[in-house]
């Protein structure tokens, strides 16, 4: 299933046209979703470390959770709305680039190690909650975060490079079929 | 205004945009990038321990610990990210001298750095660790939202460079 007739429709429609050609716009949106980074992974990190054991380590993890959660969450939900526009400004160009998929998929993974956290060790949070270094499952679940939110972040930053953009071929096949680029076949070419 | 209406560096600009590193990183596919990650990476760590610091004196932070404590262990990441944030700045300024020597956001930027900077290592510092009770409510919250206020320049400035020239 390809999503690249949507996203063609998409880049046709009036406010992703305006919004790609705004000239104060597109900038602010894409500041804001990049200063939130603070808001919302500054928290997350904390939160991560703190369940490595290695920051707040006196700090219950439900307080840290109550007291920093509603601005990671808040953080989140600019993330999702600043981000959902930025791609709905370029979205063929973002459909078909390698960093918005990796990210993507690093998204989804984040939020599968979220729910594990959530619903297997964090369940039984009040056997640890006061423990400076948490069980290994907890400290799993926080490297886990930690480095998938790093690559979110890099490969989310890569995408304004037009390195493997479908549209500078020659490209490397791998690269062509990661990034679903229609290119006419080698056969076809000659 | 801009850096090179405030002083006059030209000699040195000159100097930094000619040597082999600021070559090797305008000219490299990659370095950029891969620097420019690394600052932004660091960007969140430093973000964390200043709001986990001042959401603290607005109130809204950790309550069962003292500010003194959170603030100590917020330090630790401030300056490991500080440190981050001015190493890969400086490459970053390297590779691109002339251009930032005029540019207005990057002299926004230099001036709010210098500000948050003193601010965080003077005043919000002793009010952090003086211990509770020592200063008034309102005190802390001014304190916390100039540091904020001073750090937004920071990072709003450092965005707006790549938007413009």
């Amino acid at each position: 299933m390809s999503l690249l007739p949507f996203c063609q429709w998409l880049a046709d429609t009036p406010g992703s046209i305006a919004l790609h050609e705004s000239l104060y716009m597109y900038p602010l949106v894409e500041s804001a979703h990049v200063l939130t980074l603070c808001l919302f992974l500054g928290m997350a990190i904390m939160f991560d470390l703190r369940l490595l054991g290695i920051t707040l380590t006196r700090v219950p993890i439900t307080e840290v959770k109550r007291r920093l959660g509603p601005w990671m969450a808040a953080g989140f939900v600019v993330m999702v709305i600043t981000g959902v526009l930025l791609f709905y400004a370029i979205p063929v160009r973002s459909y078909q680039s390698l960093w918005f998929r990796m990210k993507v998929v690093a998204l989804i993974l984040a939020g599968l190690n979220a729910f594990v956290f959530h619903s297997g060790i964090d369940r039984r949070v009040a056997e640890w909650d006061l423990a400076p270094t948490p069980p290994r499952a907890a400290r799993m679940a926080g490297a886990t975060s930690l480095v998938l939110w790093a690559i979110i972040v890099v490969a989310g930053r890569m995408i304004a490079y037009n390195w493997f953009d479908c549209d500078k071929q020659p490209q490397p096949r791998v690269v062509n079929a990661l990034a679903g680029c229609v290119v006419p076949s080698v056969g076809a070419r000659r | 205004m801009n850096l090179s209406e405030v002083v006059n560096l030209s000699s040195f600009i000159d100097w930094t945009a000619a040597s082999w590193l600021s070559h090797a990183i305008s000219t490299s596919t990659w370095a950029f990038a891969v620097i420019e990650s690394i600052h932004l990476l660091a960007l969140s760590v430093i973000g964390g321990s200043v709001l986990i610091v001042d959401l603290r004196l607005l109130g809204y932070g950790i309550r069962t610990q003292t500010l003194a404590e959170v603030a100590r262990d917020a330090q630790r990441w401030f300056f490991g990210s500080w440190t981050v944030m001015i190493i890969t700045g400086v490459l970053l300024f390297i590779s691109e001298p002339q251009k930032l020597y005029y540019s207005t956001p990057f002299a926004v930027k230099m001036l709010c750095l210098l500000l948050a900077t003193i601010f965080a290592l003077t005043v919000r510092r002793q009010v952090t660790l003086a211990g509770e009770g020592r200063v008034s409510p309102i005190w802390m919250k001014l304190v916390a939202l100039v540091s904020l206020a001073l750090w937004f320049g920071v990072g709003a400035g450092g965005r707006w460079v790549g938007f413009s020239g």
